[in-house]
């Protein structure tokens, strides 16, 4: 049926040659982002690849490192009469400590699945008696459109509408991976859509202070291919660079505009990433200006305690310490159906990709 | 405008008026003109039965409508299990403020299906709830089939046996997602909602050995639980699975695997071998077959297992749909 998908072999398979060559020794590559990890589980990638060249997954499902602390708080506030929760899709199922938002809907509470902003602000204008409130969870692919519909709320005076901001920016936490002593990664593949907005510049000190090396990649099987490929000339020619394999979408100096708006409606706070810990100046808090929509300000949010739960390793999974099947609770205590930590709930997580894909021997 | 209201269930004279004008207008037919609380029917020793039930919101969408998708899902079920199908009783539950004219513009779907599938509806029950206790319109049907010597079952199913499957995958789900979400492709997908037995009827012979409609939990599901059911393997090859381009957009945009997505009108078909070509070349004679394919093979191996060969030609399993089929959210 697929015209193209002769091409697409062909090229899949020159790259890999080039790879097997310019692999001669271990090397050690984390794909950041979450949309990466299930691309090369989905085109079963590893399974391609030499021994030599090893993927571990990174920190970039925004569902996987958010704090449990931060899903109780929105579940608390979910269960509060005359809210009504908006939320993209992966959350629905994200265990808190007691529950998660498909059992407090079941419970009667008012809680809608959105595919944009534009849908949570038209249920604010549609339910004017309703307290909206936008679960606002990811890097900075989607903070800008989140930005643009709190300047509408405030431009518009649509006052029951408001975001619960767990937003957080990638370029911090690769920072601290790259002073973990325990990692051992040798270069990185960046997150093609998140540098779509913030170009590559905030995040050149990983090649040039840490020695390591990143290519911006994109999601199809070959882009990862060729970023692969890309990261082993760099080593082979000794040099350590930030380049662009994304380049139909990611420009060196990113998305100005969406930058802009981040920026008139965020500011850095300290953020704590579930498996991780507190990492200074990685999340996005909603200014001063706009703090009739913030959800924390406006219902007087308790703070909840961050606790990890005993035996699940996603935080290792989540800096590459380990691979998920090494996890003891892995496809026994915790399924995709019955998930224990984060990195199984969302279908971005790797261990929701490893579970999914490539869990039991493919033989 | 129109509206049902709780006295249309009443079972007074509304509810006489809407039969007569409604229902037996468009449905009629010598069995439900018997208008008894029964109606009597030429039988045989041994019948297929199913029964189903339809609540797709919206009611409306891009390739069918809610009425037509309980002919279909009735009769399709009967047809893959080898029988065929005869006749439907038809449950409404309606709720209060209702459109009259949708009311009919559903009944009149109904009427058209089955007049294409070839069933009569013999058999019909009407219940109007209060606003807010149902989401405007459920049905639920049985279908009565009659049992023919067509051998079919997962029991059949032998390593080396062909699978194939009568068209695209995928779209009914992407249609009733984008029109549930309003999202907008170029090219608008619509539902593949479609009654199958005479699709099968001109492709059957001898040596098709189990048939399925791979509804909710689409390809995937379906095949793994023939998988299971028949203690073999299964390897699909990606390069094989037919695809709509539309449908294959909106998968890579809203992160969906096709494989898992619903659909109203195709069957998967496990064949020998040697009748594998002559079966596909019966079904793309057929308009609803034209997209048919080979997509894959059954093998030795775990029980239960099935396999996707990517396009670069690495091999992932492809389980079974976990909760809801969610999009991503970056």
């Amino acid at each position: 049926m697929k015209k193209t998908s002769k091409e697409l072999m062909a090229r899949a398979s020159i790259l890999l040659t080039e790879i097997k060559s310019l692999a001669q020794s271990p090397f050690t590559i984390m794909e950041v982002c979450g949309t990466h990890t299930v691309a090369i589980a989905k085109n079963a990638l590893r399974e391609l690849l030499p021994s030599t060249v090893r993927l571990v997954s990174g920190p970039g499902c925004p569902v996987c490192v958010t704090a449990s602390g931060d899903i109780d708080r929105y579940l608390y506030l979910a269960a509060q009469k005359n809210v009504l929760t908006a939320t993209f899709g992966d959350m629905i199922r994200v265990p808190g400590t007691e529950k998660n938002l498909q059992e407090l809907r079941a419970e009667g509470a008012d809680i809608r699945v959105v595919y944009s902003t534009q849908d949570a602000l038209e249920l604010a204008r549609q339910n004017p008696n309703k307290e909206v409130v936008f679960l606002g969870i990811g890097f900075e692919t989607t903070v800008p459109t989140v930005a643009v519909s709190l300047e509408i709320a405030k431009r518009e005076g649509i006052k029951n509408y408001s975001v619960l901001s767990m937003h957080k920016v990638v370029p911090p936490v690769l920072k601290l991976l790259a002073e973990d002593n325990e990692l051992v990664v040798d270069a990185f593949l960046d997150p093609g859509h998140v540098c779509s907005i913030i170009g590559i510049e905030p995040i050149k000190f990983m090649a040039q202070d840490y020695g390591k090396p990143g290519v911006v990649t994109g999601f199809e099987a070959l882009d990862i291919l060729e970023g692969i490929v890309m990261l082993l000339r760099q080593r082979a020619e000794g040099r350590s660079d930030i380049e662009i394999q994304y380049h139909r979408v990611a420009k060196p100096e990113g998305n100005p505009q969406a930058k802009m708006f981040i920026e008139r409606v965020f500011e850095p706070v300290d953020a704590y990433w579930r498996g991780i810990g507190l990492i200074r100046q990685s999340g996005l808090g909603i200014r001063e200006e706009y703090r009739l929509w913030d959800a924390v300000q406006k219902f007087s949010l308790p703070v909840f305690d961050s606790r990890e739960t005993p035996g699940c390793r996603c935080g290792d999974v989540l800096r590459g310490i380990i691979y998920p099947t090494q996890c003891p609770l892995f496809g026994k205590h915790c399924t995709p159906m019955k998930p224990v930590g984060p990195c199984m709930v969302s279908t971005e997580g790797s261990c929701a990709a490893y579970h999914r894909y490539a869990q039991r021997s493919v033989d | 405008m129109e509206r049902i209201m709780l006295a249309h269930g009443s079972g007074g004279r509304l509810s006489h008026e809407l039969i007569l004008n409604l229902f037996q207008k468009h449905l009629g037919n010598p069995y439900l003109n018997q208008m008894n609380d029964a109606a009597l029917v030429p039988g045989r020793e041994q019948i297929a039965v199913t029964t189903d039930s339809f609540v797709v919101s919206p009611l409306f969408f891009r390739g069918g409508d809610i009425g037509k998708l309980a002919i279909c899902g009735t009769v399709n079920d009967l047809a893959v299990s080898g029988a065929i199908p005869k006749f439907i009783t038809l449950a409404l539950i309606l709720e209060e403020g209702l459109l009259m004219e949708d009311l009919e513009r559903i009944i009149k779907s109904i009427a058209e299906t089955a007049a294409e599938a070839g069933i009569v509806i013999i058999s019909g029950d009407t219940k109007v709830v209060e606003r807010g206790s149902a989401d405007k319109v459920f049905i639920n049907t049985t279908g009565i089939g009659y049992i023919t010597n067509r051998l079919v079952g997962p029991e059949q199913i032998r390593p080396g046996d062909e699978i194939l499957i009568t068209g695209t995958i995928g779209d009914h789900g992407i249609a009733i997602l984008s029109e549930r979400e309003g999202l907008e492709f170029q090219t608008p997908v619509l539902s593949d909602c479609a009654p199958l037995n005479k699709l099968i009827d001109t492709f059957y012979l001898p040596g098709v050995k189990c048939m399925r409609d791979p509804t909710r939990g689409g390809v995937a599901t379906t095949l793994n639980e023939l998988a299971q059911q028949a203690g073999v393997s299964m390897l699909l090859k990606e390069e094989f699975l037919p695809l709509s381009p539309s449908v294959e957009s909106a998968c890579e945009m809203l992160g969906l695997d096709p494989l898992y997505l619903a659909n109203e009108g195709k069957a998967l078909v496990i064949v020998r071998p040697e009748v594998a070509e002559e079966v596909l070349m019966k079904m793309q004679a057929h308009p609803l077959g034209q997209n048919a394919t080979r997509i894959g093979q059954v093998q030795e191996g775990k029980s239960g297992l099935v396999l996707l060969e990517t396009f670069l030609g690495g091999k992932r399993i492809v389980g079974m749909l976990e909760g809801e089929h969610l999009p991503r959210i970056c």
